[in-house]
């Protein structure tokens, strides 16, 4: 079989980028082609919370030549995403739509936490490697030109990620501006950085084990090839790095330049990266750093790859979303056997109304969810919790999940309780709402009555059939109370068949 | 990178670049003046060195002027500023010159007559029969495309073309006494320099010129001739293009070209024994110095000799003509892209032909499977094959990039004709990028197959040029590694004014990259032989005269490394010096076919690499040029470089050996059997392909092979 040629089009803050990826069956992915353009939309956005006219000029003339490339490779589907800089920016929808006009090419502007996620799915590429060093607690640093990502492994599990504002380009903006010696530079943005992390420590990190730390972006791949010297295998111990990293503070520009073999620009982001993964080197107290030299291209095509069914990924990236859902349930007190209880309630609903609700795997996974963290407002106030639920949902990241998908479980969380808004909210909500109310009432009296129940469609109705011998008046009584907006929805009624034992 | 330690880098270790090309030139006459060589192929070598000089003035000479004008007085890496180095250029020339006369007028004429050739050097000397012939010629042919111009008060002093041939005359009034004129007739470059006379014993030549002077009282009928002598000069025409202010290089290259001829005038040649008038009147109009003035003691421009060359019933006084003979690689029926992917291909022209290459686009341009084809064009034949093959391609449908360097020295007319035609074509064209020439040559085809996308790259030392592929000694390897073809992307694309690529696996790139890996690879050596592991460097190129790899050279040597360098034209580095140099031999090979390959040996305790690459050590390549650099990585083709280098250095036919006084010595040969490489590497190739064939013949193997299929 001929391979399939996808392209990606990574809209950076820094970069424009084109890798041309050949997509061979059996989980064989070979990048092809690999064009950069330098533009430095992040300082536009950073600078000004806009994107200029030129900037966007340029964009298109780069874009176009990119459509002619991926024209000459016969590429079969590509997928164009902007990262920081774009999101930031104010007149993104402005310039996007330029875009589309003058080159055709529709970029999608991915939230921090599918970007994070795609960079995630492209390590889970390296698989054989992968799935080893995530055997030890392993934390994946993720350092771009806007911020920062750093993601926990608890076992084999993401639990915990988290997005701090401190991304190379801020640091380059404030070096500028400080016009010490370099040493005093380097002891401010240590500071600086360390002040960062502290939250995140507190938080998260508390007294984790982590050995491994997993490597992503520009600045650690030259250090990495610099420390390694050509060498094939990409690990670097902390004392072999520590040594690097010494070595590089006393560089010039123009050395480092010259020792990393690349252009002023590249050179001047070198720094303040290092610097970056040296706090958290530090900080985490990892042994080891992995550099798997992955950009977020490759996750591109991961995705790609995946949707193709030429891809098998045997990490489970719903199950990483699942856990961390779960942690956030834990950090906000939700009950958790309740919540466990209610899970399997929602799944078996679900499935049972395959035919009924038209929705797929992706919605199911959102159900499961918001059914996980429901009752996350409680943490803030037990009088009014569905706001509360909802402003928790949206302040928190999910990693994996568009913002959108996010918004629609922070309503499902609202309206679980709230008066159902026929305006304001989607079907998907409304769908998943009537789901997660009929499940809830299920476990009224959160003594997981109902455990063992079977669910089925019969006759326009969704027979709940439960063995639990004793009363049910509670749970009977709230699922007649959810019964009808259930019935609006699905136009099926669900109803309680116990069955008491002889 | 370890600094240079300055002793190595002072000046007096460095010869001035332009009197080492006059030595080159020399060793071109040398040639010349060698009575064991054919006599056509001395009057082919004498041309060559009349022929390089004249675009040595143009482009050297000239821009030492231009220095001098603008007060630049910076010397160069041998201590000399601008005016010291002209003064000795002159010396050397005058003597060059003289040198290339009494060879033409004592050794060749005399031997021409001998060999049945006779070349009537004044018009006096014609017989009736000729002189008749000739006249009639003039009326017929010359007459009609003549324009004399004559001087006087109210006609100025016309534009002489840069390079024409003129005839300068001194004119008078017939009615008028005392009155003297001057006029200016431009020799034709329409018709041929020179003309065979009729006649029964041997062959008898004419050039034009005599032709003209002879009848040149038919085109000033009121006149009378008081004197004629035939002149020449060269213009300073060194094109220094704005790149800045250039907005379109295509329209500005153009501009210039128009230019050419009226820059400054920087040689003038004439006859000898010419007429004193004519000579101050020249002087004058042309504004030119004394030491400009080159008084001929024969024809001018000797360039006509190559056409002489090309006279026919010759052929027992010229070298047998060789025949390029296919690579082994493609003597079978598989296509060009099957033989590349059973391994890589290093081709060795002109011993071996041209024709893969040519064929390697070709085939590309039609093939199904084939995504793109890029390509960067130097110097293009007239009628080339390879143009042809890329404007199919783009027919067809594929992706055809070619950068096309409108820079290249003199050919630029011709460029600009081809970029046009196949921008027509629907090629996407490059032309070339600012401040910088693209040097490199390099072919990559994107083809689409069963496992996937696969690269083919073709790297050469040679341009893409059929024809000078006959004469030029180039390397060429066709490679489908697939870290060379990522890097070949890379190259591209950065060509097409992306970013660089995150690393680069096997090619190295100038202006960025190259230098300090050439710098790298030659300080390896010396911490080798510092710490008394094997060292060895062997280089072939064609000019030496970068500061800074020479000084490394001489760190080295002074560290024990011993250096075989194999440098065609100019070398400023200083060989054998003790204390400097006295582990470093050049040899300089000038025979039949121009040397042109640039091959690096670097012995790296005991794994030894060698690269071959477009780029010369000279500061333009690598700082201001794109050049590529590229590893042979078969371990068969590794031995067929190393016995390319092995040969030239046993070379005792050809070569001429830099001694510690800076001369140049051919090698004593007394007792020793006669090597010349290129004659070795002619008669190997020819032994190969024999073999070859006979191994395939049926009567020899006696075993028959039945065809399966049908071809």
């Amino acid at each position: 079989m001929a391979a399939h040629v996808f392209a990606a089009i990574d809209v950076g803050s820094f970069e424009l980028e084109l890798c041309i990826y050949e997509v061979l069956s059996k989980n064989e992915m070979r990048q092809i082609d690999h064009l950069r353009h330098m533009i430095p939309l992040g300082k536009d956005t950073y600078r000004t919370g806009k994107i200029s006219y030129r900037l966007v000029e340029e964009m298109c003339q780069v874009l176009e030549r990119f459509s002619q490339v991926m024209k000459a490779y016969k590429v079969e589907d590509f997928r164009a995403y902007a990262t920081t800089a774009m999101r930031e920016a104010q007149n993104n929808k402005i310039v996007l739509d330029q875009i589309k006009v003058r080159t055709g090419i529709e970029i999608r502007i991915l939230s921090n936490s599918e970007q994070r996620f795609l960079g995630y799915k492209a390590i889970a590429m390296k698989e054989a490697e992968f799935q080893k060093i995530i055997q030890k607690g392993t934390a994946i640093a993720d350092v771009s030109f806007g911020s920062m990502q750093i993601s926990l492994f608890d076992k084999d599990r993401l639990v915990a990620t988290q997005n701090i504002p401190m991304g190379i380009l801020k640091i380059q903006g404030i070096l500028s501006k400080i016009h010490g010696d370099s040493e005093t530079e380097q002891r401010i943005i240590e500071d600086l950085v360390d002040n960062e992390l502290y939250a995140f420590k507190k938080m998260y990190l508390k007294d984790r084990d982590i050995k491994h730390l997993i490597g992503i972006g520009e600045s650690i791949l030259y250090l990495a090839r610099d420390v390694l010297k050509g060498g094939r295998a990409d690990h670097i111990t902390a004392p072999q790095f520590m040594e690097a990293y010494q070595r590089l503070m006393k560089m010039s520009l123009y050395q480092i330049e010259d020792r990393f073999g690349v252009n002023e620009n590249y050179a001047r982001l070198i720094i303040p990266g290092v610097i970056i993964y040296k706090q958290i080197l530090e900080l985490t107290g990892a042994e080891m750093l992995w550099v798997p030299g992955i950009r977020l291209s490759d996750g591109m095509a991961a995705e790609y790859a995946e949707s193709v069914r030429c891809l098998k990924f045997s990490h489970n990236f719903d199950d990483d979303i699942m856990t961390m859902s779960k942690n956030m349930a834990k950090r906000y007190r939700c009950n958790s056997s309740h919540g466990q209880c209610i899970e399997t309630y929602v799944s078996a609903i679900f499935d049972a109304m395959k035919k009924y609700h038209g929705m797929g795997p992706r919605q199911r996974l959102l159900l499961r969810i918001a059914t996980v963290i429901h009752d996350c407002g409680k943490f803030v106030s037990l009088k009014d919790p569905s706001p509360c639920g909802y402003d928790i949902v949206m302040s928190t990241e999910i990693i994996g999940l568009s913002h959108r998908e996010r918004e629609t479980i922070a309503n499902v969380v609202r309206y679980n309780i709230e008066h159902f808004d026929y305006q304001k909210t989607d079907i998907v909500v409304a769908k998943l709402t009537a789901i997660l109310r009929l499940a809830n009432a299920m476990d009224r009296s959160h003594r997981q009555k109902m455990a063992d129940c079977k669910i089925a469609v019969k006759d326009k109705e969704l027979v709940i059939a439960v063995n639990y011998p004793e009363d049910l008046s509670l749970e009977i009584m709230e699922i007649n109370a959810k019964a009808d907006f259930f019935e609006e929805i699905f136009g099926i009624r669900p109803v309680v068949k116990q069955k008491r034992r002889a | 990178m370890a600094e240079l330690d300055s002793r190595y880098v002072k000046a007096e270790n460095y010869v001035n670049r332009e009197l080492s090309w006059l030595d080159f030139d020399y060793r071109i006459l040398e040639e010349a003046r060698d009575k064991s060589l054919p006599l056509f192929e001395r009057l082919k070598f004498l041309s060559i060195t009349a022929s390089n000089l004249d675009e040595f003035f143009m482009v050297r000479v000239a821009s030492l002027k231009d220095m001098v004008h603008a007060r630049y007085t910076k010397p160069d890496i041998a201590g000399l500023q601008p005016a010291e180095q002209l003064t000795a250029i002159g010396e050397k020339t005058h003597h060059l010159v003289d040198l290339q006369y009494s060879t033409y007028n004592r050794s060749l004429l005399p031997a021409l007559k001998q060999s049945g050739l006779r070349i009537v050097t004044r018009h006096e000397e014609l017989t009736q029969e000729e002189g008749r012939y000739v006249d009639r010629y003039f009326k017929d042919n010359v007459f009609p495309v003549l324009t004399p111009m004559a001087v006087d008060s109210s006609r100025p002093f016309p534009l002489v073309h840069n390079k024409s041939l003129n005839i300068a005359a001194i004119l008078k009034k017939k009615d008028e006494k005392e009155v003297l004129d001057f006029a200016v007739v431009r020799v034709p470059a329409v018709l041929p320099r020179i003309v065979e006379l009729p006649g029964q014993e041997g062959q008898a030549v004419i050039l034009l010129e005599e032709i003209i002077e002879r009848n040149i009282q038919s085109l000033f009928l009121n006149y009378d001739i008081i004197t004629a002598h035939p002149f020449r000069i060269m213009r300073n025409a060194d094109l220094t293009i704005d790149e800045e202010e250039a907005e379109d290089l295509l329209k500005e290259i153009q501009r210039q070209l128009k230019k050419r001829q009226w820059g400054e005038v920087i040689r003038l040649e004439i006859e000898e024994d010419v007429d004193k008038r004519i000579l101050k009147r020249l002087k004058k109009e042309l504004d030119i110095h004394s030491e400009d003035i080159y008084e001929i003691a024969g024809p001018l421009d000797l360039t006509f000799l190559m056409k002489m060359y090309g006279l026919e019933g010759f052929d027992h006084l010229k070298a047998p003509a060789y025949n390029p003979q296919p690579n082994p690689a493609f003597m079978n029926d598989d296509d060009i892209f099957a033989n590349i992917r059973k391994g890589d291909i290093l081709l060795h022209h002109p011993y071996e032909s041209f024709d893969p290459v040519v064929n390697f686009v070709k085939t590309a341009a039609r093939d199904p499977e084939v995504l793109a084809i890029k390509q960067t064009l130097y110097r293009v034949s007239g009628h080339s094959p390879i143009i042809a093959a890329l404007a199919e391609a783009a027919d067809n449908g594929k992706q055809v990039s070619v950068l096309v360097e409108l820079k290249a020295r003199f050919d630029e007319e011709n460029n600009i004709n081809w970029a046009k035609m196949l921008e027509k074509a629907g090629c996407h064209v490059i032309y070339g990028l600012l401040g910088l020439k693209t040097h490199s040559k390099i072919t990559l085809v994107v083809r689409r197959e069963e496992d996937g996308i696969r690269r083919y790259v073709h790297l050469g030392t040679g341009n893409y040029n059929d024809s000078t592929a006959k004469l030029y000694t180039d390397c060429g390897l066709l490679t489908c590694h697939p870290q060379i073809g990522e890097d070949a992307t890379a190259v591209f694309n950065m060509l097409s004014g992306y970013s660089e690529p995150l690393n680069w696996n096997q090619l190295s790139i100038a202006p960025i990259w190259l230098r300090k890996r050439f710098m790298r690879m030659i300080q390896r050596e010396t911490a080798y032989a510092g710490s008394g592991r094997p060292a060895r460097i062997i280089a072939k190129v064609n000019s030496l005269c970068d500061r800074e790899i020479i000084g490394a050279l001489y760190e080295a040597s002074c560290a024990g490394v011993k250096i075989d360098l194999i440098v065609r034209g100019i070398c400023c580095l200083k060989a054998g010096i003790p204390g400097l140099s006295e582990n470093i031999s050049v040899r300089s090979i000038v025979g039949n076919f121009l040397e042109h390959s640039r091959i690096f040996y670097f012995e790296n305790d005991g794994a030894p690499e060698i690269y071959m690459g477009s780029a010369d050590w000279m500061p333009r390549n690598l700082d201001r040029r794109v050049e590529i650099l590229f590893p042979i990585l078969d371990e068969e083709l590794r031995h067929k470089a190393m016995h390319i280098l092995q040969v030239q250095l046993e070379d005792n036919l050809k070569a001429h050996i830099l001694l510690p006084d800076g001369t140049y010595q051919k090698i004593d040969r007394r007792g020793k059997a006669s090597l010349g490489a290129q004659d070795t590497f002619c008669q190997e190739a020819v032994n190969t392909v024999k073999s070859i064939h006979a191994s395939y013949d049926p009567v020899n193997t006696r075993v028959f092979i039945p065809k399966e299929n049908h071809i």
